[in-house]
């Protein structure tokens, strides 16, 4: 990868840089994640704030485990973090989960909040973990 | 089309400024609290709360629930406090915590982290209210 100078930016910098592209980027693709949801299932339930939060659990779960000391990918201290705090963290999001959770508790659909917290937890911890086995797995794989 | 494109960028700008904020915050308190347990996770997540718990009730149309301005929404909703708080972090901590043996730990994360987090919610959209008159 070309670096157009940044080596010479002091470490800091470029750390900080990294984890603010990520996240901005996870961002923007959260949002269009959500209006595609929106146009696809409609307003009744949060599938683009579901959808976002298994997806990032499961490459969070993937990609550090697949860039471990002994890990498959070699990647440096600040790709990883861009990629793991900057996209990860900014893909997925607990603050509007919340709201969500609560403006449904609002409305009086205890049903659909209480499915919304229990199916959201229950996916997410699942999906880091399938990212997490398959990462280890990848790790094993002799050769190439 | 516009509003859609000015939407995209605002997201994104709020989207880089929240990422910032979690890693100093989140950063913050694991030094000053320890790794053993991840504070720093659930003090982002805990803050953003009660924060977007405020701008909901500021900014939200209590007939429709939707946003009454949809730029600031997007920059300081959407983007800021949505990349300032975390699920993936917290799904793969709750993992090591119970892959490290430690599955008391991990129960106790993911049921303080639900409560305090719709707690921050309700509280921050209560006292908005209250203070709003509305």
């Amino acid at each position: 990868m070309r670096s157009w100078g940044l080596e010479t930016m002091p470490r800091q910098a470029r750390l900080l840089m990294a984890v603010a592209l990520g996240a901005a980027s996870g961002s923007l693709l959260r949002y269009l994640s959500s209006l595609a949801a929106l146009a696809l299932l409609g307003s009744g339930f949060a599938w683009g704030t579901l959808f976002v939060n298994v997806a990032g659990s499961f490459l969070i779960g993937l990609y550090s485990t697949l860039t471990e000391p002994d890990g498959r990918i070699m990647a440096g201290p600040i790709l990883r973090q861009g990629v793991l705090t900057g996209f990860c963290g900014g893909f997925t999001t607990f603050s509007v989960f919340s709201l969500e959770t609560f403006l449904l508790l609002q409305a009086h659909a205890f049903g659909a909040a209480a499915l919304n917290v229990a199916a959201s937890v229950l996916l997410w911890l699942v999906a880091v973990w399938v990212g997490y086995r398959i990462g280890t797995r990848l790790n094993r794989l002799k050769g190439s | 089309m516009t509003t859609f494109l000015l939407s995209c960028v605002l997201v994104f700008l709020g989207g880089a400024i929240g990422g910032i904020g979690r890693f100093f915050v989140s950063g913050l308190v694991a030094r000053r609290f320890g790794e053993t347990f991840p504070w720093g996770t659930l003090t982002v997540n805990v803050i953003g709360c009660g924060a977007i718990g405020i701008l909901a009730a500021v900014m939200l149309d209590s007939a429709t629930q939707g946003p009454s301005n949809l730029p600031l929404w997007a920059f300081f909703v959407t983007g800021g406090l949505g990349s300032f708080t975390t699920v993936s972090s917290f799904a793969l901590q709750t993992l090591a915590l119970a892959r490290a043996g430690e599955p008391l730990d991990a129960v106790l994360n993911i049921a303080v982290s639900l409560a305090a987090c719709l707690l921050a919610v309700a509280s921050g959209f209560g006292a908005a209210h209250a203070l709003l008159g509305a």
